[in-house]
């Protein structure tokens, strides 16, 4: 456990010194969120009908964009090599850099929240379905992201391949999460806690999935 | 240097590959021609039309086969996988690919007659509804990023250990996928129990069947020649660098010979025997283009090597 | 027949590319050929010896 916290402050402090996702992926999201207002004409009503699902798209790029960066900070300074050196369980370095991105994408879809209650005049009908399940969905999001993430390290053409492979494996969680907050935020007539305890199996599933999986991967890194 | 006449390469000590085939492979390519002219035979003269759909129904010959067997593929893919990982197997690598490459074609042919299919009965191209398309959409989506992903790897045990998590977690996300659409559309346009009802005539079965066998067939057939073909390619990887080197010096000592015995001939061609050998040439005497490009440079580096 | 274009369209989407793809693989499979020694193509001998030492 010390480990993993160790290994996840690491990234959140290099991301505090740097600032690189507060100060280009967090205006990138609500960038996007802004083009979505304007492609939709500014029809409040189609805003507020779609905001789950923009604002769940949305939190995809942006996982993209975050988790780009959680790998370029390890491959900048071969220091997954350094990782490895180590000693760290291969298991756990992956639970601690999944934390970091899951705490920074956490950070952007509150900035997000706030954004789509303003622009889109979307209203919060359920405030702790719409936090257990952006949690949920955020672990899977981050985990399932950085075990492609260093899947794709090294290679020379890993900005394009990763969307490409994480995308496809999200589309569940997407579904998931844009039914759970069709419930919180009172845009559809669904049961969002069946979907959140879906997210959740996600967010177990991939969370083991990617322990199990990083040893091999960072064996070869 | 003196303008000589630039002499012509002699033949290249390679013949013309054998290719892929064998006897028994070059039978059962028959039998699957034979296989497809019968089933065409059996599905649009010998076999009704159903009462609902008219003619249309006859897709089913192609589409239902497809989409079953589409799953043999990406199982391959995933076997062979689990066999990479656990026993570090290259061999099961090839298999996994040509696996995955079957289940992409079947499974954007499934995609393919669906659509087809879905136009005239369902009145809609796309159904996002339903939970065996978007099954469908989603592996073939997957399994094309695994084979791209394939193509941005150079070391081949990265690579086999590497894609074969990429090809695991999506075979993890089949049943996910599955469900997930199901609970989210709550509906599916399909046909949920046409094959065992007893509602199908027993030659609409019996056509069916056969289309199974015949698109299994081509499965094989297919199989056959992209795990040779695979295997190849990991032989050429593998054994074309040290072959390119000893036909390189073999070349290299006869031009010598040769240049000794006729000192006015260019010993410019030295570099020509393996041309084809794409880019291992890089390790043995700098590139194909420099080496003919700059003789001596070529000859040169040749010697050293 | 009824709806022979969409019939047309999906037999000859399924053996169209299945033939092209069988045609590609049979090109590419003769070239690559070339390049590897007959006796690493184990299909063409009867020495079953050889299966053994890739596994």
């Amino acid at each position: 456990m010390h480990e993993i916290v160790a290994v996840a402050t690491k990234d959140l402090r290099i991301e505090w010194r740097s600032k690189v996702v507060a100060s280009q992926v967090l205006p990138f999201a609500v960038i996007v969120l802004v083009l979505f207002g304007l492609a939709l004409d500014a029809d409040r009503g189609t805003l507020r009908t779609f905001t789950p699902g923009l604002f769940w798209v949305t939190v995809l790029f942006v996982a993209i964009l975050a988790i780009q960066r959680s790998v370029a900070v390890e491959t900048a300074s071969s220091a997954f090599e350094a990782l490895r050196l180590s000693g760290a369980a291969g298991w756990k370095v992956f639970l601690g850099k999944a934390m970091a991105v899951a705490a920074q994408l956490a950070a952007i879809e509150v900035v997000m929240l706030l954004g789509v209650i303003i622009l889109y005049r979307t209203s919060v009908a359920d405030p702790m379905l719409v936090v257990i399940s952006a949690v949920a969905a955020t672990i899977a999001i981050s985990t399932a992201g950085s075990l492609y993430g260093v899947l794709a390290v090294g290679m020379g053409v890993r900005d394009t391949i990763l969307p490409m492979l994480l995308l496809p494996i999200l589309a569940p969680v997407l579904v998931a999460a844009t039914r759970a907050f069709d419930d919180a935020l009172n845009t559809a007539a669904v049961n969002g806690w069946t979907w959140t305890v879906m997210l959740a199996c996600f967010a177990v599933l991939y969370a083991i999935i990617g322990s199990v999986a990083y040893a091999v991967v960072l064996e070869d890194t | 240097m003196p303008t000589t006449t630039v002499r012509q390469p002699e033949a290249p000590a390679i013949e013309p590959g054998s290719g892929t085939g064998s006897p028994k492979t070059r039978i059962l390519g028959i039998a699957c021609l034979v296989g497809v002219v019968v089933l065409f035979v059996f599905a649009f003269f010998l076999t009704e039309e159903d009462q609902v759909q008219g003619d249309v129904v006859r897709m089913i010959y192609v589409h239902v086969p497809v989409a079953i067997i589409e799953y043999f593929g990406f199982g391959i893919a995933a076997v062979g996988s689990v066999m990479v990982l656990w026993r570090g197997s290259m061999w099961w690598d090839t298999a996994a690919v040509a696996g995955a490459e079957l289940g992409l074609l079947y499974s954007g042919l499934m995609i393919g007659t669906g659509v087809i299919w879905g136009r005239p009965t369902w009145n809609t191209w796309w159904e996002w509804g339903d939970a065996r398309l978007m099954t469908s959409l989603m592996l073939f989506l997957v399994y094309l990023g695994y084979l791209a992903y394939r193509r941005t790897v150079p070391d081949a045990e990265t690579r086999a250990r590497r894609s074969a998590v990429i090809a695991l977690v999506g075979i993890i996300n089949v049943p996910i996928v599955n469900r997930s659409v199901e609970w989210w559309a709550n509906q599916t346009l399909h046909q949920q129990s046409s094959l065992s009802d007893g509602r199908l005539e027993d030659l609409t079965l019996f056509t069916l069947a056969m289309g199974f066998v015949v698109f299994g067939m081509i499965f094989v057939w297919l199989l056959i020649h992209r795990f040779r073909f695979g295997w190849l390619e990991r032989q050429a990887e593998m054994h074309g660098l040290e072959a390119a080197l000893a036909e390189r010096r073999a070349q290299r000592d006869a031009d010598i010979d040769e240049s000794l015995a006729h000192p006015g001939v260019s010993e410019g061609d030295d570099m020509r025997g393996g041309d084809d050998m794409g880019g291992s040439d890089d390790m043995a005497a700098g590139s194909g283009d420099v080496g003919e490009a700059a003789d001596g440079a070529g000859q040169q580096s040749g010697d050293q090597a | 027949m009824s709806h022979l274009g969409y019939l047309i369209a999906g037999w000859g989407l399924v053996l169209g590319s299945i033939s092209a793809y069988a045609a590609s693989l049979l090109r590419r499979g003769r070239v690559i050929s070339a390049q590897v020694s007959a006796d690493r193509q184990r299909w063409m001998t009867t020495d079953e010896s050889a299966a053994e030492d890739d596994a």
